[in-house]
């Protein structure tokens, strides 16, 4: 049994270390053959560049070896898959190899994709790249006062990321002093200021407490970048001083090339996690067009069901499990407070009042992702 | 097109249906139909809230038996 994980990204890799710890003993005997192919050398904690963007974690924090986060049972190539070739139950890779697989796991991800707004690149600040969020920071230390707008493109990773960078903002223009010199400006797609329903009622009477104004039905269209003006599809302005964005993303080129999903989103069953039409292929996190979040949590909890259900159909003949929906999201609330959003298909989160102990649990699983990506919490 | 590309936005919180919904009509070329499916309540006002400022058609809304069915028309 030939089982290749494509990408060594959060789902990735925790669903390969339990796949290599369930099936230690196949893989021992030779039964199961365990490899994965990335793009990078390197694994990135993603959530990491927010604090980046705000001078409070250095960019070599969010970095490890990824060969040091996997099991040594697996076989890990840094070669990225240039073709998938479904019918034939093999890819191609870009060093010209041919992988062959009984079982493939797709979890290659999504990219921001900010040039298919004209001018975001050139007038906006964002925080969803390494050398972004460095920059964003020297922009914001140099920022004296003014009009900062944010804005918020679709599908964006990290559904929370829009609160979370304004409740920074605030944070951060009060601990320089200059608080009543910048006015913000909060934008956001659909009719609230969240799309969930209770964190948009949480995060409206506190943007009105810290004195953010909001537009809601706002859908980025352009930036005009000599003027200074952001504009939505809905036909208003907003002009601006500083424009912060949150980037429109896509699914990875591969993936819309070999035409296996619109937007490089894979049609996924929402509940077995395969592939449509392919049984025994199966997607994981930002890459499946599941209408659940994108985000490093959503993929850990895919990943932990497709690793058992693997498994089971190698020992027993069957899955066991269905994914539920689940996803489990820390909100940072601004003054060293925090608070969580957990929900599964059925259930919505039921939002609690943020406070200082969610804040430094954040912290510290800051730390504690390394243990998590190992499979191991 | 004359067919209708079903986006199931069923039972979900986060992104939930309208911004599903932006998500596939930013993919559709002008003309294209689209068909969303929710269990939310509110989409059946958010949905034509927004189809109705950002210039596009709603072609029909209903509700079958706890799944409410938006039909819209990509215009520009």
């Amino acid at each position: 049994m030939r089982i290749l994980v494509v990408g060594g990204g959060c789902g990735g890799t925790i669903l390969a270390n339990n796949l290599a710890r369930r099936l230690a003993n196949e893989i021992r005997g030779r039964k199961v053959r365990l490899t994965m192919l990335s793009a990078s050398d390197k694994h990135m904690y993603q959530p990491g560049l927010l604090y980046v963007a705000f001078g409070q974690m250095m960019p070599d924090e969010l970095y490890r070896d990824q060969q040091s986060l996997l099991e040594p049972s697996i076989e890990f190539h840094v070669d990225p898959v240039e073709a998938f070739h479904l019918d034939q139950n093999r890819v191609t890779t870009k060093s010209g190899r041919t992988h062959e697989y009984d079982v493939l796991v797709i979890a290659t991800g999504s990219r921001i994709v900010p040039e298919e707004v004209p001018g975001l690149v050139e007038g906006s600040e964002t925080f969803y790249s390494e050398a972004a969020a460095v920059k964003m920071f020297k922009r914001l230390r140099e920022f004296e006062g003014g009009k900062v707008a944010i804005v918020v493109g679709v599908p964006h990773k990290c559904p929370i990321a829009p609160v979370e960078v304004t409740f920074s903002l605030h944070d951060y223009f009060k601990t320089r002093g200059i608080r009543d010199k910048v006015h913000i400006k909060y934008h956001y797609p659909i009719g609230r200021i969240h799309t969930i329903e209770n964190v948009a009622k949480w995060a409206k009477p506190e943007f009105d407490r810290i004195g953010v104004e909001y537009e809601t039905l706002f859908n980025v269209r352009e930036v005009d970048v000599e003027n200074q003006v952001v504009k939505s599809e809905e036909g208003t302005e907003t002009e601006y001083d500083l424009l912060i964005s949150i980037p429109p993303h896509r699914g990875m080129p591969v993936i819309e090339r070999d035409q296996m999903g619109d937007g490089g989103w894979i049609p996924t069953d929402r509940y077995k996690l395969t592939m449509e039409g392919h049984d025994n292929v199966y997607v994981l996190g930002d890459t499946t067009n599941l209408p659940v979040s994108k985000t490093g949590s959503a993929a850990h909890f895919e990943a932990e069901v497709v690793a058992e259900n693997i498994s089971s159909i190698i020992k027993i003949g069957t899955p066991v499990r269905d994914y539920d929906g689940k996803v489990y999201c820390f909100i940072e609330a601004g003054h060293d407070r925090a608070t969580y959003a957990m929900f599964n298909y059925e259930n919505p989160p039921d939002l609690k009042a943020p406070n200082k102990s969610m804040h430094w649990f954040k912290m510290s699983y800051n730390k504690m992702y390394w243990t998590s990506v190992r499979g191991l919490l | 097109m004359s067919e209708f590309k079903t986006i199931d936005a069923r039972n979900t919180f986060c992104p939930g249906p309208l911004m599903e919904l932006i998500t596939y009509m930013k993919q559709a070329e002008v003309g294209d139909m689209l068909e969303l499916l929710s269990t939310d309540n509110g989409t059946a006002s958010d949905v034509p809230e927004w189809i109705d400022k950002v210039g596009h058609e709603m072609i029909s809304s209903e509700k079958v038996g706890d799944v409410w069915h938006l039909k819209v028309r990509k215009l520009k």
